[in-house]
């Protein structure tokens, strides 16, 4: 009895032991193990395989233990377009710095240069996508990190291409510092909750920068959103904060720079809106809270296209916009408090920063065009500006209670960091 | 007519009004260019200028310079001249030399600026010749007001009348009309209207062919469409010129036909 006891002791020493002094496989051109497939073959669980610099043409590697794959001075695997290149499968594996080109197009399988399937801890980091269909695509696969990843695909239509970073029914994901240009959504969540997308840069993508359907509890900080078909586009999704993030130059017939619809209980909190076409487009979304945000230069800072009720507007900064907000209907239980705007031209007897004279953010014609789209081509006219004025006086058709009761007299100063 | 032309021309180079009116044009450039310090920006808002003070000045210096120069023109009348060149010399010497204010006015502070380097040429350009034309246009509507009426100050009515009407009532029924049939398709009916008013037809052109033209949506797509082909723009300074043909036109049927 006391023997076997030994063995089991003796055995269990041997196993740790040698997990413990886990295994490096390096593959190179030169050297016993040349594929990357057959390194991962080789390996164990818990082993490292080291990727020298070179390029390795292969695809379809599947990676179904928990190792740590790293590539050394970013070596090059190329695809061929034959289709997908690396399927993680399994939990714990990181795949750190490598240049991944040529992921097959195809109208029938969403091919990804990394995909991660029903997998939980894996950190995917330091890679160059290029000449992709989707990028990295995280499927049902929760507990992760995707950071400092760099994708310049060439999509030029939204059929045929695909997105950077795709996470379908995933969660607790960190997306962070990754530089994601020219694709179709540059980061893209659906069934996705608590995912924390921090420090990134979407930009020249044909559809969204980002794009959220049936996502709750996120958050979006930090990143910068430059010259997307649209900036960020939430979708039915609930409890979500994006602050502090850089939405601008998202500029065309059909550009946005925030798209919100059916989306509640979400807080936008300091973020910076320029030169979008539209600010942000609203639809359907309650109890929602805008506050210390800025928004410069817009074509329109506000766009409520209807069913929008309890939010709050707050502390913004509303600077030099052909039009602050855009609002139909006319019951408006929305509140709109505390806000500069650069329209502003009411006066302040007390001195106590506050405007005496509430302000009506919505101007006349933009209620117009609300109501019949083709009156825009009237924009500029001077007949708008002499309708405009003496709405703003008496007004009769706008909702006589949106407006801001206490307009600041100056723009306020937001940090931005 | 050329003499005539000319002699008009000179005599109003030395008026006062043409200096200040040529100023006031500098001035607008300089002022817009050193406080926006941005080319497209400055031409936006020269257009808000130049699509209603232009036809302002055009109409009243054009009914002014009429009633002014009466006793001339009678003089002119007891000479051996043919009316039509007499009248029709009057009004391209008071246009020409509007246009020209216009033109320089705005323009050096502009190539001074180095609108030659910049991408805004091409939009500075098509806002100079819409200013010019909308100048033609409404110099000769206001010769025409005049030669039809004897009293001053009933001239100047109608004349003032007309550049209300064309700035700001045309919008007016324009934007009630579109209101009003809401239900119906649009495009066609908007396109035509705009075509058909030389203000609101210089004011679309300049629009979009600016950033700002992404702001109008579906119906901008359609304008787009029809203004960016060489056939939609032919057409619409083919409209600009018809608009100048046409009162010159009975500026010489009115002058051949007059008793004085």
């Amino acid at each position: 009895m006391k023997n076997k006891h030994h063995i089991f002791f003796l055995l269990l020493i041997l196993f740790s032991s040698a997990n413990l002094w886990s295994k490096t496989i390096t593959v190179c051109s030169t050297c016993p193990v040349k594929s990357i497939q057959e390194g991962v073959l080789q390996a164990a669980d818990g082993d490292t395989v080291l990727v020298k610099k070179g390029i390795y043409k292969e695809a379809n590697i599947k990676i179904d233990k928990s190792i740590t794959l790293i590539g050394e001075d970013m070596p090059t695997i190329d695809g061929e377009e034959k289709g997908e290149i690396i399927t993680i499968g399994t939990d714990n594996v990181t795949l750190d710095g490598f240049r991944i080109i040529n992921v097959g197009v195809s109208y029938t399988t969403d091919y990804a240069a990394v995909r991660v399937v029903n997998s939980t801890g894996f950190l995917i980091q330091n890679l160059e996508l290029e000449k992709l269909f989707f990028g990295i695509y995280l499927q049902k696969s929760n507990d992760g990190k995707v950071l400092n990843n760099k994708v310049r695909g060439e999509a030029v239509t939204e059929f045929n291409s695909g997105n950077a970073i795709h996470l379908w029914y995933c969660k607790n994901v960190e997306v962070t510092g990754n530089d994601v240009q020219k694709v179709r959504d540059g980061i893209y969540l659906e069934f996705s909750d608590n995912i924390t997308i921090t420090n990134n840069l979407s930009k020249n993508n044909v559809r969204y920068g980002l794009h959220f359907m049936f996502s709750n509890d996120n958050r979006v900080i930090n990143n910068v959103f430059e010259t997307n078909g649209a900036g960020i586009a939430l979708m039915f999704s609930k409890f979500m904060e994006v602050e502090h993030n850089i939405i601008q130059k998202n500029w065309g017939t059909a550009a946005y720079g925030l798209l919100l619809k059916e989306v509640n209980d979400a807080n936008i909190k300091n973020n910076l809106f320029l030169e979008n076409t539209v600010g942000i487009t609203v639809e359907g979304s309650n109890r929602l809270e805008y506050s210390n945000n800025d928004f410069t230069s817009n074509g329109y800072a506000i766009k409520v296209k209807g069913a929008c009720y309890e939010n709050q507007v707050i502390n913004n900064n509303f600077l030099y916009n052909s039009f602050d907000i855009s609002y139909n209907g006319r019951i408006n239980n929305n509140k709109f408090d505390g806000n500069y705007w650069s329209d502003y031209t009411g006066y302040d007897l007390n001195k106590n920063g506050i405007g005496d004279v509430a302000y009506r953010p919505v101007k006349l014609f933009s209620y117009i065009v609300n109501r019949t789209p083709e009156t825009i081509i009237l924009m500029r006219s001077l007949f708008i500006d002499i309708i405009d004025f003496s709405e703003k006086v008496s007004p009769v058709f706008t909702p006589d209670d949106l407006m801001d009761e206490n307009p600041r007299m100056k723009k306020i100063a937001h940090d931005r960091n | 007519m050329l003499k005539i032309l000319k002699y008009s021309f000179y005599d109003l180079m030395r008026s006062r009004w043409s200096y200040v009116y040529f100023l006031f044009y500098l001035l607008l450039g300089v002022v817009l260019l050193f406080l926006n310090n941005d080319l497209s920006k400055a031409v936006i808002t020269l257009m808000n200028v130049i699509i209603i003070l232009v036809p302002l000045i055009g109409t009243i210096f054009g009914v002014m310079y009429y009633y002014n120069s009466r006793e001339f023109t009678e003089l002119l009348l007891a000479q051996p001249v043919k009316r039509s060149s007499i009248f029709l010399g009057q009004y391209f010497g008071v246009a020409t030399s509007l246009a020209m204010s216009l033109v320089i006015g705005l323009g050096l502070p502009f190539v001074f600026y180095g609108i030659f380097n910049s991408s805004a040429i091409w939009d500075f350009t098509l806002l100079l010749i819409t200013g010019g034309f909308l100048t033609f246009i409404f110099t000769a509507l206001a010769f025409v007001i005049a030669l039809s009426n004897e009293n001053k100050i009933k001239g100047f009515g109608y004349a003032i009348l007309l550049w209300l009407f064309m700035a700001v009532i045309y919008d007016g029924i324009f934007l009630m009309s579109l209101l009003y049939f809401e239900d119906y398709p649009l495009d066609k009916f908007s396109l035509i209207a705009t075509m058909l008013n030389p203000v609101d037809l210089s004011r679309v052109l300049i629009l979009l062919k600016l950033d700002i033209s992404a702001l109008l949506g579906y119906t901008g797509a359609v304008f787009q469409k029809f203004f960016g082909t060489s056939f939609g723009l032919l057409l619409s300074f083919a409209m600009l010129i018809v608009w100048v043909v046409v009162p010159t036109f009975f500026i010489w049927r009115i002058a051949k036909r007059k008793d004085f």
